[in-house]
């Protein structure tokens, strides 16, 4: 059965963490003379540790005709240095009872392995050599492209709803690098050649534009006298990450709808709208609200799938955690029967129920809950613990945590009317229509 | 957000390997006097429980042509019972943050609950109370199909979906509960009536016939208190044995081609394989890890991504069930290299069956099935799932330490025999959906 909303799955990655202050995540903080930082998270439960490298790089530091270079280049670090070949790194760590992956977003790029805590110098070593001696061979390069051009087959030509979701980016951006997806158009792929690859490496990839993870049953000191060794010789940049560029997107004028035709069963809709993000002023209110009309109590659900019966599936969807401004969504399907416009009219209907009367306390008090449950579940896996303290540290420092948490329990049921009135407008808001193109046929 | 793979499963998800002695599941086994099973592991590095019941309630005991009965039944507990209706169901459960559900699989049914220790006698009672009292309203149950029929319409949009359903018709026929999809179709799910949800949960749903974990900050004198409160009710009763179904391998090669306008061919190929409890099972399982079960050390993955960049993901699996299993194979590439692609993994797997796999395919397959057990049981929801799940297929408590035992043991040549004897390069199925014209096929 197909989750509400593939867009929800691919946005929604950190949709509720919060630390109740008994349950506070214990963080020991070291940094290495070359700028790289180094966090450790000890967690006993399990013989187990994660290991995390975060480059500050991803699709909105691209040039111009050259999107997908990001992720294109995270391929070729899987793809060989001059002590380990092109087809080595995953089998060391599978062969020593691990998994690694790795992922790019808009924001940065993360490499991580999962071990036996008493193998994980394994990555350190791996991921050490990788940050300054990789191969970059432009015969892997001509391979590698192929194989990101499945990927964007698979991913987006093929799945109407995440091309629209696609679509509807190009849309609501006009200048910001957020309007470009992270695997790159398919003509911008084409053209990255091993040299630019050799480029982006070499400018982003280094120690002081790095920050590393380390969680699970492992002792802070020792990783720290570890990683020193294998990573303190290795030369800064110089330019530190102080060097991102905020980019800004200009206040938008009016409604903005985009179509797409394709091949589909039933139409899809997202309604979006320009919203700050953590940790500028507004982002906390909007993601209790998201919280707020989320989950089957939630009001979306309960009106637009249980009592009008207009919509299959429905959601909201807020992410404070871009290092710009970003979007906040709604969106569902139409149930057969129902039209595109039928529920648009009816979420623009709850949109504007949000606008007029602020939730109870209990509603807020249950998001609070959710919130906090969701945030202990959280830590029962080392790698979602060590992600979300990489993604605050990202996003400004680890210790924003609490700013998130005080956030949290601070809102007040006249927030959320508030920010409701200041975001929701038509003058801010980008409409995307999949209408299905049908011509089945089956043998 | 764009992962660079397909988070690496193995999907072997069944099955939990374990490969150190030093960490294993502390559970203790108990058969309370209803016939219930219970299995307790505390873990209190967390102030959280997790509550798994596996009910052997499934596709195996409804009729085929009310297929999705068993679903329906599941998917219907939180919508409603004689004291709560489902608005308030799932308000109460959202309030104190926890996550409550049933859904139904393959080979059985399970009712889940998550919620941190200070909301534990709140969370355990809506638990008992969608279990026991389920209210099975008729606005609800028109309300639940119109919702799945839905869904299934949507599912058309996702090749995988289309390809897979295709897939197991093929193999199993329409008859075998494997054949078919667990959720029914709309013709089917029309059929079921109140009153055959009504029977399915009053002969299925009993405690002699089900299995419960319960994993966390909890100890065995609070849950024995727990189940006396909320679960002493439970009556066991007979169940009517489970129908069996006879299933012949194919004999040639069967090409179904379904038609769509995309820019991707996905590829399924595969045939039948054996039952969890078939002695072969484990061979089978390093067979596959080497040949596509492997992650980026497999040697289909090797070759069709690596070596010729005709796909992003390729992977082959072996499924666990209690009855017969398959074997499948699962690429998408752009629709020329269909051809190619598929020709490559015939190949693959008439390789397995003429020559030994090296001595360092073997060591390192092993190396990784026993090596990556404590990762299988990191979290108190997956301890949760295994114990249910080696109770369900009769593994034992020992399975852990008994494990590596059964990796360790195989041979190349066992490795061989296995190939040999059931993958089928000469008769397997084969569906593709994708524009078929450009395939050449």
């Amino acid at each position: 059965m197909k989750r509400p909303g593939i867009i929800v799955k691919i946005i929604v990655v950190f949709i509720a963490l919060l630390i109740s202050p008994a349950r506070a995540v214990q963080v020991k903080e070291f940094s290495l003379d070359n700028g790289l930082k180094l966090l450790v998270i000890e967690n006993h439960k399990a013989p187990i540790a994660t290991f995390q490298v975060w480059y500050r790089v991803g699709s909105r530091d691209e040039p111009k005709g050259k999107t997908g270079i990001s992720h294109l280049l995270e391929h070729m670090m899987f793809k060989g240095t001059k002590r380990y070949g092109p087809k080595s790194f995953s089998r060391i760590i599978q062969k020593n009872g691990g998994i690694d992956n790795a992922f790019t977003t808009r924001d940065f790029t993360m490499y991580f392995e999962t071990l036996s805590s008493d193998r994980i110098e394994l990555a350190m070593e791996l991921e050490a050599d990788r940050m300054q001696n990789l191969l970059l061979r432009p015969e892997d390069v001509k391979y590698e492209r192929s194989v990101v051009m499945e990927e964007r087959r698979m991913r987006y030509e093929d799945d109407p709803q995440n091309l629209l979701y696609e679509e509807l980016l190009a849309t609501a951006f006009k200048v910001h690098p957020y309007r470009n997806p992270v695997i790159g158009w398919m003509s911008d792929l084409a053209s990255i050649t091993q040299k630019d690859l050799l480029n982006h490496y070499r400018r982003y990839y280094r120690p002081d534009n790095a920050f590393i993870i380390v969680a699970g049953d492992v002792n802070a000191e020792e990783v720290y006298r570890k990683v020193k060794g294998y990573f303190g010789g290795i030369k800064p940049s110089g330019y530190g990450h102080q060097e991102i560029r905020h980019y800004n997107e200009p206040p938008q004028q009016g409604k903005k709808v985009v179509y797409l035709e394709k091949e589909a069963q039933l139409p899809y809709l997202l309604i979006a709208y320009h919203v700050p993000s953590f940790p500028e002023k507004d982002s906390v209110e909007l993601d209790v609200l998201s919280t707020i009309v989320s989950g089957k109590s939630g009001v979306l659900y309960k009106k637009l799938v249980r009592e009008k019966k207009i919509a299959l599936n429905v959601f909201a969807s807020y992410s404070g955690f871009y290092l710009d401004s970003f979007l906040f969504f709604f969106g569902g399907t139409p149930r057969p029967g129902k039209t595109v416009e039928e529920l648009k009219e009816a979420i623009l209907q709850e949109i504007q129920g949000l606008k007029e009367t602020p939730p109870t306390e209990k509603q807020l008090q249950k998001a609070r809950n959710q919130v906090e449950a969701s945030f202990i579940m959280e830590q029962d896996s080392l790698f979602s613990l060590a992600e979300m303290v990489g993604t605050f540290e990202l996003l400004g420092g680890w210790r924003l945590i609490d700013k998130y948490l005080e956030g949290v329990r601070k809102v007040r049921p006249q927030d959320i009317q508030r920010v409701a009135k200041k975001y929701f407008v038509d003058k801010n808001m980008t409409i995307g229509i999949l209408i299905p193109e049908k011509k089945d046929k089956e043998e | 957000m764009s992962r660079r793979r397909i988070v690496f499963i193995l999907l072997l998800s069944f099955v939990l390997f374990f490969s150190s002695n030093t960490f294993a599941v502390e559970a203790k086994r108990t058969v309370l006097p209803n016939g219930l099973i219970l299995l307790q592991s505390r873990q209190s590095y967390l102030p959280v429980v997790h509550v798994v019941l596996l009910i052997k309630a499934s596709a195996f005991d409804e009729p085929p042509d009310k297929a999705g009965l068993a679903n329906l039944t599941s998917s219907l507990l939180m919508e409603g019972t004689t004291h709560r209706t489902s608005d308030q169901i799932s308000e109460e459960i959202e309030f104190i943050g926890a996550e409550l559900g049933a859904s139904t699989s393959r080979d059985y049914t399970v009712v889940s609950l998550s919620v941190l220790k200070k909301h534990l006698n709140k969370g355990f009672e809506l638990f008992s109370d969608i279990l026991l009292n389920p209210a099975f309203s008729e606005e609800e149950i028109i309300r639940k199909k119109d919702l799945i029929k839905g869904s299934l319409k949507q599912a058309e949009d996702d090749p995988s979906f289309v390809a897979a359903r295709a897939f197991r018709k093929a193999i199993y026929g329409e008859e075998h509960p494997y054949g078919r999809l667990v959720s029914g179709s709309a013709e089917t799910i029309d059929r079921i009536t109140r009153d055959d949800i009504v029977d399915f949960y009053k002969t299925f749903y009993r405690p002699n016939n089900a299995i419960l974990a319960v994993v966390g900050d909890i100890t065995m004198d609070e849950t024995r208190a727990l189940l006396k409160q909320f679960l002493g009710n439970w009556k066991s009763k007979d169940i009517p044995s489970r129908r069996s179904y006879t299933v012949r391998r194919q004999k040639e090669i069967k090409i179904i081609k379904i038609d769509r306008d995309l820019t991707q061919a996905n590829i399924m190929l595969g045939h039948l394989s054996v039952k969890r409890s078939d002695p072969d099972y484990y061979k089978l399982q390093v067979m596959n890890y080497i040949l596509g079960g492997g992650g980026f050390a497999s040697r289909l993955m090797t070759k069709i991504r690596d070596d010729m960049g005709l796909a992003y993901d390729v992977h082959s699996f072996i499924t666990s069930n209690l009855d017969i299993g398959f074997f499948r194979v699962g690429v998408q590439t752009k629709n020329p290299s269909a051809k190619e692609v598929i020709r490559v993994i015939v190949d693959e797997m008439k390789r397995m069956q003429e020559q030994s796999v090296t001595e360092q395919e073997l060591k390192d397959a092993k190396a990784y099935l026993t090596g990556s057990f404590p990762r299988r049981i990191d979290s108190m929801a997956k301890i949760a799932n295994f114990l249910v799940l080696t109770e369900l297929y009769g593994l034992g408590l020992d399975y852990d330490r008994k494990y590596p035992e059964y990796i360790n043991s195989v041979t190349r040549e066992d490795i061989k025999q296995v190939a040999r004897k059931y993958l089928q390069p000469q008769a397997y199925t084969l569906v593709v959906v994708g524009k078929i014209k450009e395939t050449g096929l």
